[in-house]
């Protein structure tokens, strides 16, 4: 399916097999609350939001990247003991952020891919600290260097995730 | 209803998605005082509000009160005002009764202590025409057994005698008047001497020599000489005395509150007055010569 920008650009809006964004984000939700037990580190990853990221990017709707965003993120919460709500927010506004963007820019390299995910991880970071800053009156680091080192983990993660997950569009 | 453009539509569904979601974490979060988050929002949105109402409404009666329903104050005041005046005189009123009640009481419980001497009691109706004439008239004369020169005094001390005498009134002569004169004698050292009026509030003691000493404050009685007066009565208390020549000025304060005279005692003979006795003691009043309470 094509649609035209204000420049004329085609854009190329990605369609998925039945059931790949429900059960790609259900398995990035298992991973995320199995992972962290096994292996060491991999607290720093955030698959949930890379998930989010991807369809966002992908599915270039505005209305469906937050709502799936919100979806992701609500059921992030309730799989920690945190508020709901935190990554609800966040994810929300990752979802609709993702979508807005996905039509201006390329999607395909994996270095703009890169790029957008290590973005993206500090736009949710930024979202969740001036939440817990306002809402819990928790004080917050914006910047940290484990803080970015997950990042980059993530970013790094992204690239190849993407590749896989692109497997799961309709030709 | 109001059509949102579809561009808007994603931005609206944001709006309202982020915002369901910070009601849910409000309704979740508690702060340090263990109240939600969600509670302490509302009340600061709606504590504000409810001052600005309860000051308003305040606001509004007190204008109401101080303004709106004054109208009806003025004629409220005037009513109230005339019905002060009315109890203010009811009260002047009731102190002038307390007061007399307790005049006759004193003059009930004198004559009740000298059951046997004749008395009357009256009621003072009047004065001298003439200021340098120290007189009163009293509701009692002729027919009550009134006659010239009888003593007339009151709980307190002497205040005078009879000089005229007519069918229901009488005249009577104040102590203090110039003419006035009575036979007197210092308590203590019991020397006699006439008193007199001056026309002045005072009374003045004549015949007392230099060299008798009468000290300030000395009480002075009746000496029954005048064959007006019975023995032994007050008659005052020596306020000044002077060396004069040939005898002292001794002035003499009345005993009676001669200018607040409103009831006094008419003695209708001179049998002396004895001592107040105890109750017990007191002479029946049947063997009492008539006597009779102020008209």
């Amino acid at each position: 399916m094509e649609i035209r920008t204000q420049a004329d650009r085609p854009i190329e809006v990605h369609k998925f097999y039945g059931g790949a964004i429900f059960g790609a984000a259900a398995l990035a939700l298992l991973l995320q609350t199995f992972l962290p037990r096994m292996l060491p580190g991999a607290d720093l990853l955030d698959l949930p939001l890379l998930v989010t990221l991807y369809f966002g990017l992908s599915r270039r709707n505005p209305s469906t990247g937050l709502l799936l965003g919100m979806v992701i993120g609500l059921l992030q919460d309730s799989l920690s003991h945190v508020p709901i709500g935190q990554f609800g927010i966040a994810k929300t506004l990752v979802g609709f952020a993702a979508s807005s963007i996905g039509s201006r820019i390329d999607l395909e390299h994996p270095l703009s891919r890169f790029i957008l995910a290590f973005v993206f991880f500090y736009f949710q970071l930024t979202v969740l600290v001036v939440t817990r800053r306002l809402l819990l009156a928790q004080p917050e680091p914006f910047f940290t260097l484990n803080l970015l080192l997950a990042a980059l983990v993530n970013a790094i993660l992204a690239v190849g995730l993407f590749a896989l997950l692109d497997r799961l569009r309709k030709s | 209803m109001v059509a949102i453009p579809s561009r808007h539509r994603s931005l609206v569904l944001l709006a309202t998605v982020v915002l369901a979601q910070v009601l849910l974490l409000a309704m979740q979060i508690k702060r340090g005082d263990q109240v939600r988050l969600i509670r302490v929002w509302a009340v600061s949105v709606i504590t504000p509000a409810q001052r600005a109402v309860s000051w308003s409404i305040s606001k509004v009666q007190s204008g109401w009160r101080n303004y709106i329903g004054l109208r009806g104050s003025a004629q409220e005041n005037a009513s109230l005002r005339e019905e002060l005046n009315r109890l203010k005189l009811r009260n002047t009123e009731l102190e002038s009764r307390a007061a007399e009640a307790d005049r006759l009481a004193a003059l009930l419980g004198f004559r009740g202590s000298h059951p046997d001497v004749p008395m009357v009691v009256a009621r003072v109706i009047g004065a001298a025409a003439a200021g340098a004439s120290k007189t009163i008239y009293i509701n009692r004369g002729e027919a009550d057994g009134l006659r010239r020169n009888m003593g007339v005094i009151t709980p307190e001390g002497v205040v005078g005698k009879v000089i005229d005498v007519y069918s229901d009134t009488a005249q009577v002569q104040l102590l203090t008047d110039k003419e006035s004169g009575m036979g007197a004698l210092l308590a203590s050292s019991r020397t006699q001497s006439p008193v007199g009026g001056i026309g002045e509030p005072m009374l003045m003691m004549k015949y007392i020599t230099n060299d008798e000493k009468v000290p300030i404050g000395e009480r002075v009685m009746t000496s029954g000489l005048d064959r007006i007066f019975p023995k032994d009565l007050p008659v005052g208390t020596v306020a000044s005395t002077k060396p004069g020549n040939p005898f002292q000025e001794i002035r003499i304060r009345p005993a009676a509150r001669l200018d607040q005279l409103e009831e006094v005692i008419v003695l209708l003979s001179r049998q002396e007055l004895e001592p107040q006795k105890p109750a017990g003691d007191a002479i029946p009043r049947s063997a009492a010569k008539p006597a009779s309470a102020p008209r």
